[in-house]
């Protein structure tokens, strides 16, 4: 391998902070292909219960494994890879300090793997997507302060005069998400692993799906959103559509979010006209979603003829095809008489994974793409033609996946609330689940072509890595203090 | 102060403030300052000219 001079980090010139980038770029590929695999197990255990062996590789204990795995370890580190670069190159400085940055990374993947040895072995607080036990809260905190004054920190010493729109999306999910898991992990430890929240009942319940909903609302949009506006300009080579729009769905998003939780609840314990709030805010939140979706597909107008060839970019409007899709589908489902169908069938499933493999994994993924050939010092990645594959198996897998839970759902729905002329039940619970497996096998299908699709991601990735060396940008003399 | 009564101030004085934003970024003056802002990330090249290591 022969090094070039013109790329080493030279003595005086100052560099960007690319390591932490490399390293959680890296561990993005690593667990998304992990976090997948366990989904694709759970979905083979639901088509095949046979699999469902003993209690530590059984269905109950390795789901929270799973969403943990795709959304904290997969979603959480593509964010953090993403943020230290953008806010680096926007603000044209290095991250405030390289310290702390390794240790959010390495405090992150700690978290992550004591999250895989106590979710099987049944250490869960029982809050869904909240289920680490407090001593890992307490660290996850830790790291996560960390985290907030590294962004802030660097943001505070930018050279340039504004803040680009994409850390304000990535600022707002550091804040919101410190606080919602400061708020929903409050609890009272009785062991080392096991605690009970410090809420009872209906409160409990309301604040954990404040806690949900926002955690949708924040980690998996927000921060997204901020991928977004980043990387599909800079993928087309042409600046956001409307970047005043850009600045009014932000505040739209961030003043309506948090009203929208209780939609987790209809028909429950809670107070009716909480319900009706949660509704309410709810369908307003459609205007904000698809201001955001609009305004990132327009990006593309004049350059459309890039999607042709161009499969990241493909990657990355599909992305906000799949956000526009799901956040429709959402307001549509938080209303009550749709909810009465929709609440606890494959629906529900179908609607996640819309918005995960759809929105937060394909914009992930294009993003990375994006990034590796730039961290290793080449142009582009070893192969075009494998990211193209590797597009249209995910495709193909999110379009069977969803379409195989809606219509599941449905069924679901539908046999659940059947009933005959004298008011007894048409249909036994088991009516329902033996309707519902030919969609299982079809889940199964789209979840392993999804899963193989990261395969070919990792390969990509570690051939990239060998053309190349890593390399740290020099920050650019125009974007430089005093310059 | 009646815990509700601050509730509401609270909720109002948010709508208030999103009303504010809104109508800052349609007014004039935002909008230069928006031009530029939208372009930094596009004129800033960060992509590596000379490749790194060898085939």
């Amino acid at each position: 391998m022969q090094a070039n001079s013109a790329l080493e980090p030279q003595t005086g010139v100052e560099t960007f902070n690319y390591r932490v980038v490399r390293q959680f770029s890296i561990m993005t590929v690593v667990w998304g292909i992990v976090g997948m695999l366990v989904g694709v197990i759970i979905a083979a255990q639901m088509a095949w219960p046979e699999l469902n062996f003993g209690p530590y590789f059984h269905f109950g204990r390795l789901r929270p494994l799973h969403t943990n795995a795709v959304i904290f370890a997969f979603g959480g580190c593509a964010l953090f890879a993403t943020s230290y670069y953008v806010v680096q190159r926007t603000c044209g400085v290095r991250l405030i300090s390289d310290k702390l940055a390794a240790f959010t990374f390495w405090g992150w993947q700690l978290v992550i793997v004591l999250a895989a040895i106590t979710l099987p072995l049944g250490f869960t607080s029982g809050k869904e997507y909240a289920e680490l036990e407090w001593p890992i809260d307490i660290l996850i905190t830790i790291v996560w302060v960390s985290y907030a004054i590294v962004f802030f920190g660097t943001i505070a010493k930018r050279t340039q005069k504004h803040i680009y729109v994409a850390n304000w999306f990535y600022g707002a999910f550091i804040l919101a998400v410190a606080l919602l898991h400061i708020v929903n992990s409050m609890a009272v430890p009785v062991s080392m692993w096991k605690s009970y929240s410090v809420y009872a009942g209906a409160v409990d319940a309301m604040v954990q799906w404040w806690y949900g909903h926002n955690a949708v609302g924040f980690f998996l949009t927000a921060a997204f959103l901020g991928m977004m506006y980043y990387f599909v300009p800079k993928q087309a080579g042409r600046p956001v559509y409307s970047y005043r729009l850009s600045v009014v769905h932000f505040w739209a998003l961030v003043f309506t979010y948090m009203w929208a939780g209780p939609h987790h609840l209809h028909y429950t314990a809670l107070p009716d006209w909480t319900q009706s709030v949660g509704m309410t805010f709810s369908l307003i939140l459609l205007a904000p979603s698809w201001g955001g979706m609009i305004n990132g597909i327009m990006t593309l107008s004049g350059a459309w003829h890039k999607l042709r060839t161009d499969p990241i970019l493909k990657f990355l409007i599909t992305a906000l095809s799949f956000y526009g899709m799901s956040t429709f589908e959402g307001p549509m489902m938080s209303i009550k008489t749709v909810n009465a169908l929709s609440h606890y069938t494959d629906w529900t499933i179908g609607h996640v994974h819309s918005g995960a493999l759809g929105w937060v994994a394909m914009i992930s993924i294009g993003s990375i793409y994006y990034l590796i050939p730039r961290l290793f010092g080449r142009e582009k990645m070893y192969s075009i033609k494998l990211i193209e594959a590797h597009f249209w198996m995910a495709t193909l897998g999110v379009v069977l996946y969803i379409a195989a839970m809606w219509v599941s759902g449905v069924t679901q729905g539908l046999m659940w609330r059947a009933t005959n002329a004298d008011g007894t039940l048409t249909y036994a619970f088991i009516d329902s689940v033996k309707a519902s497996y030919d969609y299982y096998y079809i889940r199964v299908l789209g979840g392993v072509l999804y899963l193989g699709g990261m395969f070919l991601m990792a390969y990509n990735m570690v051939r990239t890595i060998m053309q190349g060396k890593s390399v740290d940008a020099p920050i650019p003399a125009l974007q430089h203090a005093h310059a | 102060m009646d815990i509700n009564l601050f509730r509401q101030i609270i909720t109002v004085a948010g709508l208030v403030c999103f009303v504010a934003i809104a109508l800052w970024a349609y007014g004039r003056p935002a909008a230069g300052r928006f031009d530029e802002a939208a372009m930094q990330p596009i004129n800033d090249d960060d992509l590596p000219h000379e490749q790194a290591g060898s085939k």
